[in-house]
């Protein structure tokens, strides 16, 4: 076992002044620092952070990473964040655990079958692997699952993506905040923004933050499901609901689960993780709330979905639950880009899902603040497609139903 | 698990119950009229409020009526629950 080093970033005092200020320091916003620095050469960079590094949906979230989604501006950014995962450990000399054993989506009724084969073909035609499986070459794939037809829900098949897999989340964020940090980014801990300096035609000055006043030209929003309080605070409306999303983990156990597998139907899905856990997700609580915990009944539902389809899980002792809020957008894709405030730019709105996309989330958000406009890929992801009506409908595609 | 007061069948539980989001949306009055803008603030733009704000529930498997409550997202405490079309009702007075 090697021996961890006593800090992997260093702790920073915040400056007065920095050149970017990035709100939250999750996944995202510790990638966007990272990228900023490392692809654009700003490294006059201040992260900032309310609670603890990593410590928001980024140690909630069950770490799924696949890029299968339908529309071309989806394949776009997903795709381009599998592709970095694909060489990120190497990128930034950090072990996360990366492990690409395959993302199995089940299907349990014709409507599905029909769309499934649809986002495979989609899938295929821009570039990104995807199988169709019948129910017993799921069972091939994922031996321990039960494809009888006498249940309540009979597995009828599956899309596979043999390039997706699971990381360690924790050390995800730690890589990119230590490698950030390397190159001159600072990271503050504890200060919560309580309000925005303003100069002249409302543009973003700086933050307000419990441990004073921050400024820059240029300031980010990377804090998922809080960022409508943010944004209110700056006089921004956002399309985003805060909503609960849970999980849980058994005990340890030998390893009996060799891939990722989800079911949008019934509402679970789930992995082993190296240490022997299995990593369950819910589906979302129906309410808006910002408690990070949720309803019990939800549990209830996924183990039983769980249950039914691994007979064995029956016998698995559950070790603790927890909840993080999402930021849930009308078309179940991010928002990426400036505000229309100037100098305020946001991130947000990945809702269930932000955890496969923190590479690309960082790359493309670093692209739009270096240039002071969306970047290419960040372009389909703008605020306006609300009022141009371009929405990027991913529902089906996008994990857990909202 | 939310134990909800529906108006007409008394405390349920949430199960029994579909959630609608923000309350006290309007139609526009001159749908003709309106910008791009205007529809997105009406469609896609909500309050997300970190503490007490007004939704909708409907009694889904109870009397079906849609009807408004009021409730904290931090806490999820209920502090009112009024029928569709009334004010919603002041501070303090639940």
């Amino acid at each position: 076992m090697t021996e961890a080093p006593d800090r992997y970033w260093r702790a920073a005092e915040p400056k007065a002044a920095y050149d970017v200020v990035i709100v939250g320091a999750g996944g995202h916003g510790l990638a966007t620092a990272y990228y900023l620095a490392k692809n654009h050469g700003i490294t006059d960079v201040c992260v900032v952070e309310k609670g603890w590094l990593g410590g928001g949906n980024m140690a909630r979230n069950t770490t799924v990473i696949r890029s299968n989604y339908l529309w071309d501006e989806s394949a776009a950014i997903y795709e381009h964040s599998l592709k970095l995962w694909e060489g990120l450990e190497e990128a930034l000399e950090f072990d996360m655990q990366f492990s690409q054993r395959g993302v199995l989506h089940l299907v349990h009724d014709l409507g599905s079958r029909r769309s499934s084969m649809r986002l495979v073909n989609a899938n295929l035609l821009n570039g990104i692997d995807a199988e169709w499986l019948d129910a017993q070459q799921v069972k091939e794939f994922c031996p321990i699952m039960n494809v009888s037809p006498d249940v309540r829900y009979p597995v009828i098949g599956g899309t596979l993506q043999r390039r997706g897999g699971i990381a360690r989340h924790d050390k995800v964020a730690w890589a990119f905040a230590t490698r950030a940090s390397e190159l001159g980014v600072d990271i503050v801990e504890h200060a919560e923004v309580t309000g925005f300096a303003r100069g002249p035609e409302g543009a973003v000055t700086g933050v307000e933050t419990s441990r004073g006043t921050i400024r820059a030209n240029k300031v980010a929003l990377v804090a998922a499901g809080h960022s409508s309080v943010l944004a209110s605070m700056a006089g921004l409306r956002l399309p985003i609901q805060s909503r609960p999303l849970q999980a849980l983990v058994s005990a340890l156990y030998q390893p009996v689960l060799n891939c990722v597998v989800m079911s949008n139907a019934v509402h679970v899905y789930v992995s082993q993780a190296d240490k022997g856990e299995l990593v369950m997700g819910a589906g979302i609580d129906a309410y808006n709330s910002y408690a990070q915990r949720g309803s019990f009944h939800v549990i209830e539902h996924q183990m039983a979905a769980a249950v039914e389809l691994f007979p064995m899980f029956a016998h698995a002792r559950m070790l603790r639950s927890w909840g993080g809020i999402v930021d849930v957008s009308p078309d179940a894709s991010p928002i990426i880009g400036p505000t229309g405030i100037p100098g305020l730019f946001i991130n947000c709105g990945w809702g269930t899902g932000g955890f496969k996309a923190t590479p690309a989330s960082g790359w493309a958000l670093a692209e739009t603040i270096a240039m002071g406009e969306a970047s290419a890929l960040a372009r389909p992801y703008a605020l306006e497609r609300f009022s141009t009506g371009a929405l990027i409908d991913e529902h089906g595609a996008a994990g857990v139903a909202h | 698990m939310l134990r909800i007061p529906c108006p007409w069948c008394g405390p349920r539980e949430e199960i029994e119950f579909r959630y609608g989001g923000q309350a006290h949306l309007a139609y526009p009055d001159n749908p003709g009229s309106l910008s791009d803008a205007e529809w997105a603030d009406f469609l896609f733009m909500r309050d997300n409020p970190k503490g007490v704000w007004a939704e909708r529930w409907m009694h889904n498997a109870g009397c079906r009526r849609w009807f408004n409550v009021v409730r904290s997202t931090v806490d999820h405490r209920i502090s009112a629950s009024y029928p569709m079309g009334a004010a919603r009702p002041p501070e303090g007075d639940a």
